[in-house]
């Protein structure tokens, strides 16, 4: 699975999709950090719209790339997180690390 | 409780057979019509205990994974997860958020928490060398009869 990505010269958007759990992830992962590498994105936006499953892996995933990103002095937005997958991302303490975009300004960008 | 339904299976510990395990324990409580949540919930935290075995149990090699479901009238569905793995020394300490011995495969530590917080009980034994079993419990809403 090669993720769907639009670089905007700012921000990369990597469009993820279907299930994430530890064996997928790494596929997810290698894919993801030859992206960051290539392009030095300001700002990584991960989109769980495409999501229809995730454990605890997506979580693994997401907190190694806001630390990669931080390297590079850039920052990492969970985007479009689907209503299912919430109650994970809020166990993780993702949330403390303001990564998870709020559905309020989602519909503010939205506008 | 009176016993209605039960199923068991056995499967290598290979990580592509972590999304049949969840998918297999999905399918057979299908016919109790569980909410999507209650679905999604048995399906993460049976992930979670399954990674655990590939991840830890087995490590570097392939075991068997051993899973038994069964179905208990009320609702009530218990998931064990067993395998003939290295075990767990300290069960307390490896049940802590954010523990992990495998950082370098970015695991967050997170297993147990997520299997905590997404089934109503879990119980973990283990024996260093002979391996572990997780049960899993998780009382469902029941909509229709079960029969």
């Amino acid at each position: 699975m090669y993720p769907k990505t639009n670089y905007d010269g700012n921000s990369l958007t990597i469009y993820l999709k279907g299930e994430i759990d530890h064996h997928n992830a790494r596929e997810i992962r290698e894919a993801t950090d030859s992206l960051i590498q290539q392009n030095k994105p300001s700002l990584l936006r991960l989109d769980f719209s495409g999501v229809t499953f995730m454990d605890s892996s997506g979580i693994g995933l997401i907190m190694g790339r806001y630390r990669m990103m931080l390297l590079y002095g850039g920052k990492t937005l969970a985007v479009n997180v689907p209503e299912g997958l919430e109650r994970i991302m809020n166990l993780s303490g993702l949330g403390a690390l303001d990564i998870i975009e709020k559905r309020g300004e989602l519909y503010e960008t939205a506008q | 409780m009176k016993l209605l339904n039960e199923a068991n299976f056995t499967f290598d510990s290979r990580s592509c057979n972590e999304a049949f395990a969840r998918s297999a324990v999905g399918s057979f409580i299908t016919y109790l019509d569980p909410t999507v949540s209650e679905l999604n919930d048995i399906r993460t935290a049976v992930s979670e205990a399954v990674t655990n075995c590939v991840v830890h149990a087995y490590q570097d090699t392939i075991g068997k994974i051993f899973i038994n479901i069964k179905i208990w009238e009320g609702g009530t569905v218990t998931i064990k997860i067993r395998d003939k793995g290295c075990g767990i020394e300290n069960i307390a300490q490896a049940m802590e958020p954010l523990y992990t011995t495998a950082p370098s495969e970015e695991r967050a530590g997170l297993g147990f928490a997520v299997m905590q917080s997404f089934s109503d009980s879990v119980k973990v034994r283990s024996k260093p060398e002979a391996g572990t079993t997780v049960t899993l419990t998780k009382k469902l809403s029941l909509r229709v009869s079960n029969g």
